[in-house]
């Protein structure tokens, strides 16, 4: 049990949330909301760890990883964008679908090795005492690409032009419409963004952070996650980046538990029953639920909510009031 | 000539959902059979197997009644949480929750089940298989009342939770002997099956069809009234056509989403103590085989149609059969999603008429 | 239409070439600030729209349009929403604008407004125009309105002298605060006698919503409000329906009906537990269908069958459907918030008789209306609302547009509104 360790690591698993977050905050902003994030992460992971397999090449297994969730999640911009189908219905299909075709394209790639994206040690930062040890020494590409998606994502939201298209889709379709930006445009353009990320994500677990293929455990309800913290973000990229690297420290936390037979100078009754660790293991679950829960009362005090469109499909020439 | 997508002015034909359904799942057997031909499957081979596995017989069909019970009875629990907008996910949950509850009957134990008559005992699971699965859908109903919380995720988190609870159970205080299940229950508390009247014709022999398809069978009947004919029913419908006016005419809503996600956890469980009680016999790891989503599509399949969902689960059942024996494991699961994402793209055709519009003609029209 | 979480700059950008990345909302703020100064408009351009009046909101509709270069202007029903003095000014920024070259379309079924403001005018009936850019000289009122009706209009309501009755609902001290958590109501009192219309007006967005919603219980406050001497605060609605509560809502689609139920199911939406339409825990849809169809023959709602889908009603109908289901329970009291907003001539006229004939039958009747003709023409009372008060309230005879005007901008205040004897008009002091 060692502090240093656990946040090191919780940075790191922390990741795989953030990215995948960060690809549903801008689906979400745009107004489409995609629960299929689990299909296209496992997807993703599928794709990135057969290709690297395959060809050796684990930058090619990312692009592998980016196009396996763009693509599916270009399924679910048809169906809820022209289609106007409903986005829950839709999302929820996506998951089957994508957990089904990476299971069986992923069939015999159980416990085989592949080729991982790098780990590595930043030169000069990782001299900063504490904080240099944490985010700057041993740490996966992917971290560091978090370090920097986060605040990017932010800025391109808040502080440019394509980003206050996208909000005013998100918030008021008819209204960004009749000043003559395309909504469906718009909606196609970050869902499928959203489906990369996702997908990227996956490829962030197989090939880099958690390497290997354990077919539907790969993922193991992580999507749903993203999903959670998207909400509890409140749709800005820099909460999702915190709530991911808690919500990893957390995670990481419960499972050093069970290691020492002392904790705080008790017994530790995880460490002489077994059996207890199943209590450790929901917890990451019940601690969604809480979360939201928490983050509900909070954005209702600070009246915060959701994309005003999050949701609607956008049918031209019905009056939005 | 060219294809033109015009808004229906009418209400579409009476046979449109019924052909578009039946289109969606004849489509999604081509889909995932091109899937399968492209990662070098043999999907005709595939097909016939599984017709055969899951209709060769009145043997293999009896097995297929038992895989479509809990589907229909956590299908029909889906429909109605859907005709509410209540995406309620956690049958899946509900299930394993109803599972250990019954299981508790035999397990703490409650009675002695070697004294007690077995219909007191076996209603006694019914009745803990339905408390739990109900207090299981509370949870989610509260929060969403209560909070405004989505409640897909968290039903899809309490779906993990539940397993984790039953894993407890298993691998650890009611483990036979170190395996991950508990004890064989006593023959008594078994749900009768038509296996049982073989003495009598040996046509039934080795069929494992129980008693829990007739509970399905009575529930379908029950909900259907409910939908049609009651106020609550009424209620529902009204308050999933547009809370807002359902409020306006003065119905409690927070109450009846937790009433309605309670009773949909109940039906939830219920089919987990028909599991436990009449195909397993006892409580062990992986009881559901996806069921709980399984159910979502059938609802969804079924357009929310009570007696549809009895004929969907069927068909659903029949998948599950064939799954289990069929390699690559993720086939059932392929043509699942394939089939919701068809028929949820089919509703389109509910509101628009695709016409073939003579070019010529109609660029005449326009130039006119 | 405007984004409500972005700031007046943001919105006016949206769309345009310009910025190509970065935003420098500061710079941007400058050139809005500049150009509203140029055409006489006030506004921070920095300000978050859901933070605007009505009234500024359209001076940024408008200014959107002006930091594009427009030449060609479309505005529809633009003054609904507005007090009489801020429409007298928007059409004089009109004025200005159309003096400068720019061009205007302004879609309005006011007619007086119309004959005002425009230069040459089209009416269009049932999407046929009847009438196609004639001048206005020579053309009166009853001529316009035959023109768009397809009949003649008489404009004169037929309203009986009456004296009130009992005192059916009042208001005691009522606050409430709206979705954003401010304040929307402050200590309102209001009084209505049976056989009485009480209408109120005001600039949408005053807490006229929120006041309906209160009394209907759709919204938590504080203070009493006693309906025929029941408390009725914060108790749900199915309290106050059950106390003979009938309300016309706003959004007759939104709130008012369940847009894929068909007629019957919309019909029996607050009765459906009474007898005879219901035994026990069954709806009996034969009887409700019964029910339905005589309503839907005293009412006259043209529909195919009481099995048409709600949705497919024209909005005059479906305010019939709305309205036959809300009197026919024998309501002591009718709110009724925006009943005639977007209906046609004729249909306006049917429903202002309806709510005229409850009255005659002694019904009290809380009428909102932002057309300041209707109310006067209706009500015996006018309460006028400014920033979530009652700032006054006049005898309905009496009322004129400007005092009306004058209060509804807050620039004027009159006498309370209990005891609910007629106020004499000369009573009204002018505030500062």
């Amino acid at each position: 049990m060692n502090f240093e360790i656990m946040l090191h690591a919780g940075i790191s698993t922390g990741t795989i949330l953030l990215i995948a977050a960060i690809g549903e905050i801008f689906a979400e902003r745009s107004g489409v909301m995609n629960l299929g994030v689990e299909g296209m992460m496992l997807l993703g992971a599928m794709a990135a760890f057969k290709t690297a397999y395959n060809t050796g090449n684990v930058w090619l297994a990312l692009l592998a990883a980016v196009l396996a969730g763009g693509v599916l999640s270009l399924a679910h911009a048809l169906v809820t964008i022209h289609f106007q189908a409903d986005q829950t219905v839709s999302g929820l299909s996506l998951t089957f679908l994508g957990t089904g075709l990476a299971l069986v394209l992923g069939e015999g790639m159980t416990g085989l090795n592949a080729p991982t994206v790098p780990n590595f040690t930043l030169p000069l930062l990782s001299q900063i005492p504490f904080i240099g040890r944490v985010f700057f020494t041993d740490q996966n590409l992917f971290v560091y690409f978090g370090y920097l998606l986060a605040p990017l994502a932010w800025y391109y939201i808040y502080k440019t032009k394509p980003g206050l298209h996208l909000r005013a889709v998100g918030e008021k379709p008819a209204a960004a419409d009749t000043l003559g930006v395309s909504v469906y445009g718009v909606r196609y353009l970050y869902t499928f963004i959203g489906g990369c990320f996702a997908g990227l994500s996956g490829a962030c677990i197989s090939v880099a952070i958690t390497p290997g293929w354990y077919s539907n455990l790969t993922t193991s309800g992580q999507g749903w996650i993203a999903v959670a913290l998207v909400i509890f973000a409140q749709w800005n990229p820099m909460r999702a980046m915190l709530g991911g690297y808690l919500f990893g420290f957390l995670r990481r936390l419960l499972l050093d538990l069970q290691g020492p037979a002392m904790l705080l100078g008790l017994r530790n009754p995880f460490f002489y029953d077994h059996n207890l660790v199943f209590f450790l293991q929901m917890l990451p679950y019940v601690l969604t639920v809480m979360a939201l829960v928490w983050g509900s009362s909070s954005a209702r005090r600070k009246r915060i909510g959701a994309p005003a469109a999050l949701g609607e499909p956008y049918i031209r020439g019905e009056r939005g009031l | 000539m060219r294809l033109q997508i015009v808004k229906r002015s009418e209400d579409p034909p009476k046979w449109l959902p019924i052909a578009t359904s039946l289109g969606a799942v004849v489509l999604a057997f081509v889909i995932s059979g091109g899937i399968l031909a492209a990662v070098g499957a043999d999907p005709l081979q595939i097909y016939r197997y599984f017709f055969r596995s899951a209709f060769g017989s009145w043997g293999a069909f009896s097995d297929v009644m038992v895989k479509a019970t809990p589907l229909i009875l956590i299908g029909l629990g889906c429909a109605l949480a859907f005709r509410m907008k209540l995406w309620n996910i956690g049958a899946e949950g509900q299930f394993y929750i109803g599972a250990f509850f019954s299981s508790m009957v035999v397990m703490v134990p409650l009675v002695d089940v070697n004294t007690t008559p077995p219909i007191v005992t076996i209603g006694l699971m019914m009745l803990l298989g339905i408390l739990g699965g109900a207090l299981y859908g509370f949870i989610p109903g509260l929060l969403k009342a209560k909070f405004g919380i989505n409640e897909i995720i968290t039903t899809l988190m309490l779906n993990y939770v539940a397993v984790f609870w039953n894993n407890y159970w298993i691998f650890g205080r009611w483990s036979d002997a170190g395996f991950q299940m508990t004890p064989t229950f006593p023959r008594r508390v078994w749900l009768p099956r038509l296996a049982d009247l073989a003495k009598q014709n040996p046509f039934f022999s080795g069929m494992t069809l129980h008693v829990g398809v007739i509970f399905g069978l009575i529930v379908a009947v029950v909900l259907w009234y409910i939908i049609n004919k009651s106020r609550w029913g009424y209620k529902i419908n009204l308050i999933g056509d547009n809370p807002k006016a359902a409020r306006y005419a003065g119905i409690d809503i927070a109450k009846n989403i937790i009433l309605v996600f309670m009773f949909s956890g109940a039906l939830a469980g219920l089919a987990g103590m028909t599991e436990v009680s009449g195909v397993v016999h006892r409580l062990q790891e992986r009881i559901s085989t996806s069921y709980g989503f399984s159910g979502v599509i059938v609802a969804w399949l079924a357009k929310l149609d009570p007696f549809a969902v009895v004929l969907v689960s069927i068909l659903f059942g029949a998948l599950l059969v064939a799954g289990r024996e069929i390699q690559p494991s993720g086939v059932s699961f392929l043509i699942q999603g394939t089939i919701l994402f068809l028929v949820i793209s089919s509703d389109v055709l509910m509101r628009y008429q695709i016409r073939l519009v003579n070019t010529k003609k109609a660029s005449v029209e326009e130039a006119a | 239409m405007l984004v409500p979480t972005m700031s007046v700059t943001e919105n006016i950008l949206i769309g345009l070439d310009k910025p190509k990345l970065a935003l420098n909302l500061k710079h941007y703020d400058e050139e809005v600030r500049h150009l509203a100064e140029q055409f006489g408009i006030r506004i921070d351009p920095s300000a978050k729209v859901w933070q605007l009046s009505v009234g500024e909101q359209q001076r940024v509709e408008i200014l959107k349009i002006l930091y594009r270069g427009a030449r060609i202007l479309v505005m529809d029903e633009p003054t609904a929403v507005l007090a009489p003095q801020e429409a007298d000014e928007l059409i004089a920024t009109l004025k200005g604008m159309a003096s400068q070259g720019k061009s205007i379309i302004f879609i309005s079924h006011k007619l007086n407004e119309v004959q005002e403001v425009a230069d040459r005018l089209t009416i269009l009936r049932r999407g046929k125009a009847t009438a196609e850019g004639i001048g206005l000289e020579g053309i009166t009122r009853e001529r316009l309105a035959s023109l768009m009706v397809g009949r003649e209009v008489i404009f004169n309501m037929h309203k009986v002298d009456r004296e009130p009755g009992e005192v059916v609902l009042q208001l005691e001290q009522v606050s409430a605060v709206n979705n954003k958590n401010l304040p929307a109501l402050k200590n309102v009192d209001l009084c209505l006698r049976a056989g009485e219309i009480l209408g109120i007006a005001g600039v949408a967005g005053n807490g006229q919503s929120e006041l309906v919603e209160v009394v209907t219980g759709l919204r938590e406050c504080e203070g009493k409000i006693w309906l025929d001497g029941k408390d009725i605060a914060n108790k749900p609605p199915q309290v106050s329906i059950g106390g003979g509560l009938a309300h016309i809502p706003e959004d007759r689609i939104g709130v008012g009906s369940a847009p894929n139920l068909s007629i019957t199911k919309n019909v029996i939406m607050k009765n459906f537990e009474s007898e005879p339409i219901s035994h026990r825990w069954q709806v009996n849809y034969t009887e409700a269908g019964r029910h339905a169809a005589e309503l839907k023959q005293k009412y006259d709602i043209l529909a195919p069958s009481v099995e048409t889908q709600a949705r497919k009603l024209s909005g005059g109908n479906l305010q019939k459907l709305i309205l036959a289901r809300e009197l026919s329970s024998a309501p002591h009291l009718i709110v009724a918030m925006q009943p005639t907003r977007g209906l046609d001539v004729g249909a306006i006229e049917a429903v202002q008789q309806l709510l005229l004939d409850q009255r005659e039958t002694g019904c009290a009747i809380l009428l909102v209306s932002e057309d300041l003709d209707e109310l006067m023409a209706l009500s015996d009372r006018i309460a006028v609302m400014y920033e979530g008060e009652v700032v006054g309230v006049v005898d309905g005879k009496e009322a004129d547009l400007n005092t009306l005007g004058l209060m509804m901008t807050g620039s004027m205040r009159g006498p309370g509104s209990c005891p609910p004897e007629p106020a004499a008009a000369g009573s009204q002091e002018r505030e500062g």
